[in-house]
């Protein structure tokens, strides 16, 4: 087989497996966009809140420790635990619970019945807080994620690949682990929106809140529901990106890489967050590839954008959107 | 003896003189945003060096020294804003801890008398102040830094890197790509071969650029990176199993924060440096006593002791040392930013200078002039040890490549000049 295509096998693999990635960010914006028509531009920070919580809370840091120091003059630091992963995990989302039952009844709650972008704007003033109190929170310094997950080279993939073509792929056991627990995650948020009488209060929801209203279904349980379950999909993110790079500020950043993803697999499907993840992730690695070292490289963020772009030309609600038709 | 009698001279008219304004020491910083883990630790020593100097040594020349703190978020529009709303002040001296701010506020600093240093970072070709007469740069330059690492190669293969193949994997910002040329023109002066990968802003998903490596299998890579591609770049290369000992970034690659993510498999990883490392330095002990245990550090004074801690540090004595030259030169205390830059034309920094100020051995020795605002260009390496958990100086402070770096810096300066209608001279 020729190198260069034993090559572009490995690219589109690990193509898939950022497009895994760019997929778990995509979903929290579905999550609430499909049951409130709110497009939340605090997604990404939520990520980076959500992993700076666990990491605290793992690590016993105090919370909001240089404030109080500064004002008390004590020096309080640390509550001198260290607690494993799964406590962590869970006492974050409680923390998520939390946020999003803040959210609904500080901002949202007042917001009912408002045009989206106003609602769109809410969330903008909501990503700038987030960020200053993660800061404030936890601190800005880049801190060490380490939940047990595995990382570095699947060497059982390293020996067949070089055994069937001569040449090993490199393949992230931390990507699988992410494949695996998004494809975990979706089947679970399917389940949920399907079988469970709150799911299907949220899909009510989702589809005409007013009605939803009128059958007894409480529009302030379903959203601050919605805003938890987004929460708990951002800490999944913030862990798989955080655990790759270490928690910090730029985890926020993250929600760039998830709009070309929303734009080619709508913004209200989550079956399509998945496919237009996997797209976009196996698209801008093989073009990176093949096209980048003829212009120079860095070609990603491009041919994502641009091919989202493409998308929205001429399927403007994305591959599996619903379709926007409005009659006069 | 003359230097003394200065001194002297100088508190004479100091004691004498109506009470004087402080010496405003603006620090255009950014403790918030995708880059505030490395801005942090740098503004924490730039600040606490001052306090030193306040609570030690009572200011400098008998005036306090007063920081004037703005956020910039290493955004350059908010750069600019911070320059505008603080030089009004009296702002002796502007450090902005970024390129793309430098680039901005050269001909504002230049149009308004106020000298701009940027330390191991901006525009290089500012080394040549017959061009860049309010720009400085010293004690080492983005050049530098490439020629460098490319020295220190060739040490490592006894003189000679001819067809090895080296990766430079870079920030995609004017800021990374300012090696490329130098590398060129090294590659084609010692025979290696060289592949620019650049990695988009912020640097958070390399997996092409590392895939690319992985396959290419370079002799070495060089890195030139800023914020958290430094962390995912050294965790991308001890997944793919690259050797550390063959990796080697540039000194904005080569803080604590940028392998600790890494845990042991960044063991081994280099970075090139133009100052010490480590915490083993008497000012430190002073910084600690006068400044972190009275309560008065900028941050929580654990920073003490890191690689960009002690560069800001570096950089707030150059511009007291430049203040006192000043203050020197002009003989009053009171000294305008107009004096400052004369202070700065004018320093000189030696091993018995660093000693008396508590930093032995903390940075070469170098004096700066009219011609060369970029001091020597001497250039150390540092390694990162895992099990401490601390960098060590492995190679002295050496000279880089001064034909090529000279040539680049001609060419450069020239053209800023004739674009800008500057007549190159000393005055």
């Amino acid at each position: 087989m020729p190198e260069q295509l034993v090559f572009a096998m490995e690219v589109t693999l690990n193509g898939l497996m950022a497009g895994v990635l760019y997929a778990l960010v995509a979903l929290g914006f579905v999550l609430i966009y499909k049951a409130s028509g709110i497009f939340n531009y605090a997604q990404g920070v939520m990520a980076l809140f959500a992993a700076m919580t666990l990491v605290g809370i793992m690590n016993g840091q105090v919370p909001f420790s240089h404030l109080i120091n500064a004002i008390l003059g004590t020096e309080i630091h640390h509550f001198g635990w260290h607690l494993p992963g799964i406590v962590g995990i869970i006492l974050t989302v409680a923390v998520m619970v939390l946020f999003a039952w803040m959210v609904q009844q500080f901002v949202m709650r007042h917001l009912v019945g408002q045009e989206p972008i106003i609602l769109f704007m809410a969330t903008i003033g909501l990503a700038y807080f987030l960020e200053g109190v993660s800061d404030l929170m936890w601190g800005s310094e880049i801190k060490k994620l380490d939940v047990g997950l595995p990382q570095g080279i699947n060497l059982l993939i390293d020996e067949t690949t070089f055994n069937i073509f001569g040449y090993g792929f490199f393949i992230d056991n931390l990507d699988i682990v992410a494949t695996v627990i998004a494809a975990l995650l979706v089947a679970s948020l399917v389940i949920f929106s399907q079988y469970t009488k709150q799911g299907r209060a949220m899909r009510a929801v989702a589809d005409d809140h007013q009605a939803a209203l009128s059958v007894g279904i409480s529009l302030n349980f379903i959203w601050v529901l919605v805003w938890s379950v987004a929460g708990f999909v951002a800490l999944v993110a913030g862990i798989m990106w955080g655990t790759k790079s270490g928690v910090q500020f730029s985890l926020s950043l993250i929600a760039l890489k998830a709009l070309p993803v929303l734009m080619l697999g709508g913004f209200t499907s989550i079956p399509g967050a998945i496919v237009g993840g996997l797209i976009i992730g196996v698209g801008e690695k093989l073009f990176e590839f093949a096209i980048g070292p003829m212009v120079g490289g860095a070609t990603e963020n491009w041919f994502a954008y641009v091919l989202a772009l493409l998308f929205l030309v001429f399927r403007p609600q994305g591959l599996f959107g619903e379709k926007i038709i409005e009659r006069v | 003896m003359k230097s003394k009698l200065m001194t002297l001279a100088l508190g004479a008219v100091m004691a004498a003189g109506p009470a004087m304004a402080d010496l405003v020491f603006p620090s255009l910083s950014y403790r918030t945003g995708p880059y505030a883990a490395g801005g942090i630790p740098f503004a924490d020593g730039y600040a606490d060096y001052f306090t030193l100097l306040n609570e030690r040594d009572g200011g400098i020349g008998g005036v306090k020294t007063r920081l004037l703190e703005c956020e910039t978020g290493y955004n350059t529009e908010k750069g600019v804003e911070c320059y505008e709303s603080t030089k009004g002040e009296g702002a002796l001296i502007y450090q902005p801890l970024s390129t793309g701010i430098t680039y901005q506020l050269i001909p504002k600093v230049t149009a308004d008398n106020i000298p701009l240093h940027t330390m191991g970072y901006g525009r290089t070709s500012a080394k040549n102040g017959e061009v860049f007469s309010h720009v400085f740069n010293y004690p080492a330059n983005y050049w530098d830094g490439a020629s460098g690492v490319v020295n220190y190669l060739l040490e490592a293969n006894g003189g000679d890197i001819k067809g090895k193949k080296i990766s430079l994997v870079y920030h995609n910002s004017a800021y990374g790509k300012e090696p490329i040329r130098t590398l060129e023109e090294l590659s084609k002066k010692h025979g290696f071969e060289l592949v620019a990968l650049p990695v988009d802003h912020p640097g958070q998903e390399q997996k092409s650029q590392w895939l690319q490596i992985r396959r290419d299998r370079p002799d070495y890579v060089v890195m030139w990176g800023w914020g958290v591609m430094n962390q995912v770049a050294i965790q991308e290369a001890a997944n793919i199993r690259y050797p550390m000992e063959n990796f080697i970034g540039v000194w904005w690659s080569g803080a604590e924060h940028d392998v600790l993510s890494a845990g042991d498999k960044a063991n081994g990883y280099k970075a090139v440096t133009f100052h010490n490392v480590g915490r083993d330095f008497p000012v430190f002990d002073d910084i600690q006593k006068h400044v972190v245990d009275k309560g008065l550090a900028a941050g929580a004074g654990d920073q003490i002791g890191n690689v960009l801690y002690n560069r800001g540090m570096y950089a707030a004595m150059l511009a007291a040392e430049a203040a006192k030259t000043a203050q020197e030169i002009h003989g009053t205390a009171d000294i305008t930013p107009a004096m400052m830059r004369d202070g700065m034309e004018a320093l000189v920094i030696d091993e018995a200078k660093m000693s008396a100020l508590g930093m032995p051995n903390f940075g070469p020795s170098f004096n700066v002039s009219c011609e060369n605002h970029g001091g020597p260009g001497l250039v150390g390496v540092t390694q990162w040890d895992a099990s401490s958990k601390t960098w060590s100086l492995i190679s002295d402070f050496k000279p880089t490549d001064g034909e090529v770096i000279g040539q680049l810096i001609a060419e450069d300066s020239g053209a800023y000049a004739s674009e800008n209608n500057i007549a190159p001279s000393c005055k």
